[in-house]
C-alpha cells in the first residue's frame, strides 16, 4: 500500500530542518532511511502531512574520536557504515559487530542509527549496548542543543523525549578505560531480536565494574542489577560463576512484554542464556551451547 | 488532514547503467516506478515489508528493498534491477551459476537472490560459506531453495578466485 500523500522537503542544514519541523508540529516528521517509519506510514498506521528529509545534512554524518577520546557517531550513520567504519572497528570492535548483524543488508544499507534510537521501537539491537556504554545524545532543536544519556532519551515502546522540533544530531560515547571488554548477543527467530543482552565490563584494581543491559525485552534497555553487583570486583571465573548462579533469578525480575516476538516468560529464559553468551564472549572465552 | 496534495517531483536517476527521468510523487515506492512506469517486472513485490527480498535492487551497488524505499529517494544515484545484469544470450556469471546448480524452483525470489549475491561477491569475492548465509539471511525462498544458492554462490567465487590474477 502507498503512504498517504505528503509533501517532501530536503533541508540542507541542521537549522533548515528544526525551522521546518517547528513550523508543522506534529503533521511533520524527520525522515531517513525510512526503514522502520515508511513501513508504518505504508500501513497507514502513522501518516504526516510533511515528511522532512534529513539525509542531505551532511551536519548529521560522520564518525571521529573527540581529543577526549570520546567517539562521535554522526546520526545518519547507516548501520552498514558502522559495521565497516575503521574508527568503530577499531574501539568499539562490539559495536561494529552489533550493526553487522542488525536485520538483513538492506535494512543495514538504508537503516540509519539515528533513525533506530529516535523511532524506538523496543525490538532494537542498538540501545542495550550504547545503554551500557554510557552514550549520551546530542539533540538540536530551536532553543540551540542538548545532551542527555540515552538511558533516559527512551521514554518507553515508541517514545522518546525528543521534542517535535527537535533533530538527533550526534550520539556520543565516551572513551572506555583500557582493558575494558564489550560484546552484545541475541536472538530473535524473525528480523528482530526477541532479546539481546549487553555486557560492558571496566577494569578495577581486582576484577571488573560490570555493567549488563538487556534490550527489547520491555519498552526500555534494563539493567540486570543484582547480578551486576553479585559480579563486582571478582576475578573473571569468579563474575561468571555469579553471573551463571543469578542469572535466571535476576530475569525473572525483569519486566518483559508478551508479542509477537515470544512470551514473557521465554525472553526471560532468553535472559540467562544470552548474558552468560555475551559475558564469556567479553572476556574472550568459548561460548556455552545452552 | 484530508486535504488533497496532488504535488509531484522530477527524478533523476542512473538506471542500469544509463540516464532516466520520471515525474513522481513523493509517496511513490521505488517498485511501482520500475514496474509501472518503466515496466522492469523482473522486480517483485512480495511481502511489501522490507522483509522478503523479493523486490531487492542494488542502490549504489547495494541491497535496497524497492518496495519500501521512496522513488525520491534515489534522486541522482544508481539503480540495478535484475534487467541490467545479463541477457537472455548472455547471462551475468551469478545467473549462469544459478542455472547451472538449479539454484530456484519458481523463480519469485531468484532476481533479489542474484542481485544480492552480486553485491556480496563485490564487496566480498571469497566468501565463507557462513558468510554466505549471513548476507542472503533477508532474502526468502519459499520453495526452500537455500542449499543450492548456497552452493551456487561458492562455487562461483571460488571459480572466479582461481581465474584471478595471484
Amino acid at each position: 500500500m502507498l503512504p498517504k500523500r505528503f509533501t517532501l522537503h530536503r533541508p540542507g542544514r541542521i537549522a533548515d530542518a528544526i525551522e521546518l519541523l517547528s513550523k508543522f508540529g506534529d503533521d511533520a516528521s524527520p525522515y531517513a532511511g525510512g526503514t522502520e517509519l515508511l513501513i508504518a506510514m505504508k500501513a497507514r498506521v502513522l501518516s504526516y502531512q510533511h515528511i522532512v528529509d534529513l539525509k542531505g545534512i551532511d551536519e548529521l554524518r560522520g564518525v571521529s574520536v573527540l581529543p577526549d577520546g570520546t567517539l562521535s557517531i554522526g546520526a545518519l550513520s547507516t548501520h552498514h557504515e558502522l559495521a565497516g567504519n575503521a574508527v568503530i572497528l577499531q574501539h568499539l570492535p562490539a559495536y561494529a559487530a552489533l550493526s553487522a548483524n542488525v536485520a538483513n543488508i538492506r535494512v543495514r544499507a538504508a537503516g540509519t542509527l539515528g533513525g533506530n534510537l529516535c523511532f524506538a521501537e523496543p525490538h532494537a539491537d542498538p540501545p542495550a549496548l550504547l545503554c551500557a556504554l554510557g552514550a549520551e545524545l546530542v539533540l538540536a532543536g530551536p532553543a540551540g542543543e542538548r545532551r542527555m544519556p540515552l538511558s533516559e532519551f527512551i521514554l518507553g515502546e515508541l517514545s522518546t523525549a525528543r521534542a517535535d522540533d527537535e533533530v538527533l544530531v550526534r550520539i556520543e560515547v565516551p572513551p572506555l578505560p583500557p582493558h575494558s571488554l564489550a560484546a552484545y548477543r541475541a536472538f530473535g527467530h524473525l528480523e528482530r531480536p526477541a532479546v539481546g543482552v549487553a555486557v560492558v565490563a571496566r577494569p578495577l584494581k581486582r576484577g571488573y565494574d560490570w555493567r549488563i543491559r538487556v534490550g527489547s525485552i520491555c519498552g526500555r534497555p534494563t539493567a540486570l542489577a543484582p547480578v551486576e553487583q553479585a559480579m563486582r570486583g571478582l576475578g573473571a571465573r569468579e563474575a561468571l560463576a555469579a553471573l551463571d548462579e543469578g542469572a535466571a533469578q535476576a530475569a525473572a525480575g525483569v519486566e518483559a512484554d508478551d508479542d509477537l516476538r515470544g512470551s514473557a516468560e521465554y525472553k526471560r529464559h532468553l535472559v540467562g542464556v544470552l548474558a552468560r553468551r555475551a559475558a564469556r564472549a567479553a572476556l574472550g572465552m568459548k561460548e556455552i551451547a545452552q | 488532514m484530508s486535504e488533497e496534495r496532488p504535488e509531484s517531483i522530477d527524478l533523476a536517476f542512473t538506471l542500469n547503467g544509463e540516464p532516466a527521468g520520471a515525474r513522481i510523487e513523493p509517496r511513490e515506492l521505488l517498485v511501482d516506478v520500475l514496474r509501472e512506469q518503466f515496466g522492469l517486472r523482473g522486480t517483485k513485490r512480495s511481502c511489501d515489508l522490507g522483509a522478503c527480498g523479493a523486490c531487492t535492487v542494488l542502490v549504489d551497488g547495494l541491497p535496497a528493498s524497492s518496495c519500501s524505499t521512496l522513488a525520491a529517494d534515489v534522486e541522482g544515484r544508481s539503480v540495478v534491477t535484475i534487467e541490467g545484469l545479463g541477457t537472455a544470450k548472455s547471462l551475468d556469471p551469478v545467473q549462469q551459476a544459478f542455472v547451472d546448480h538449479g539454484a530456484m524452483q519458481c523463480g519469485f525470489c531468484t532476481p533479489g537472490m542474484v542481485l544480492a549475491v552480486k553485491a556480496l561477491l563485490s564487496a566480498n569475492p571469497s566468501p565463507t560459506e557462513d558468510e554466505v548465509r549471513h548476507y542472503l539471511r533477508g532474502n526468502v525462498c519459499r520453495c526452500t531453495g537455500y542449499v543450492k544458492i548456497i552452493e551456487a554462490v561458492l562455487d562461483l567465487a571460488s571459480r572466479e578466485a582461481t581465474q584471478r590474477p595471484a
